[in-house]
């Protein structure tokens, strides 16, 4: 990693729209109801938003609001059975941050590799 | 916390004697030359900071900025820093830092080192994404070189 490898600005440039990508999963993701939400779609697969707000005090329109800022990241889409509209998890845009965490780990095998090389000489 | 995202560990095994290894860690100064910070007559001293200009390429204009927090000889060291303090001017002192703990461990053909770095959870979205940024920037490359490096006889 030597320096946390961060790109300084204005050297390298950032792929912009990525980040703009990234800043909306963390924020879809920063509240309770909705990582509840992403929990119970990853569980529970498909599912109607009766299903979704079911056993909890939650209403039909707070879970529909969360569950429209959760596609808007590009964590959750809806699909269309027949007259029923289902809402199920994907996956794509998780693994997108989780590959963040990926990049700065790689950073530490990059040090390490070089650690390696200075006390094997 | 031990959420998957918290936390990121690395294991590596060096074949060198577990007292090398220490002082590759633990002395400051050669401890800048595999991470690429000039250390030159600093410590890493326990409860102490300790800061040094980077000297990786491309990267000059930073510094390294961190707080130890454990050294026991042989064994382990701790510290502490910002994960993205990539702005030369900005003011990190309010913001979360995460822990860096490197810990030894004697086994047959040498030492196994691990590192372990936790708290990310803790850093609000954006500055998380400060510390992602490498990801758009040259990592790669850098990753290619040090592979044709270690193939080098």
């Amino acid at each position: 990693m030597s320096p946390r490898l961060s790109a300084p600005a204005g050297k390298v440039p950032l792929k912009k729209p990525a980040l703009r990508n990234s800043a909306l999963i963390f924020a879809a993701l920063g509240d309770e109801t909705r990582l509840r939400l992403i929990a119970v779609l990853c569980a529970g697969g498909t599912m109607s938003i009766a299903q979704l707000t079911s056993g909890t005090d939650i209403t039909r329109q707070a879970v529909t609001k969360h569950l429209h800022v959760l596609a808007d990241a590009g964590l959750v889409r809806d699909v269309k059975v027949g007259r029923e509209r289902l809402w199920e998890f994907e996956p794509t845009q998780m693994e997108e941050a989780r590959r963040s965490l990926d990049a700065i780990g790689r950073q530490w095998e990059h040090a390490l590799m070089k650690l390696k090389l200075a006390v094997e000489r | 916390m031990s959420s998957s995202t918290d936390r990121i560990e690395r294991k590596i095994l060096l074949k060198a004697p577990r007292s090398r290894v220490w002082r590759a860690l633990s002395n400051a100064e050669e401890f800048g030359g595999w991470f690429g910070v000039d250390l030159k007559g600093k410590a890493f001293t326990a409860g102490k900071r300790v800061q040094g200009q980077i000297t990786y390429p491309g990267y000059e204009h930073l510094v390294f900025d961190v707080w130890i927090e454990r050294v026991e000889p042989e064994r382990l060291l701790s510290l502490r820093w910002h994960p993205a303090a990539v702005e030369p001017s900005a003011d990190y002192s309010r913001e979360p830092t995460t822990l860096v703990v490197f810990e030894l461990q004697e086994v047959d053909g040498g030492t196994l080192l691990s590192v372990v770095e936790s708290g990310f959870d803790d850093v609000p979205p954006a500055r998380r994404l400060e510390a992602f940024r490498m990801n758009s920037g040259g990592w790669d490359e850098q990753m290619r070189n040090i592979e044709k490096h270690v193939a080098t006889p």
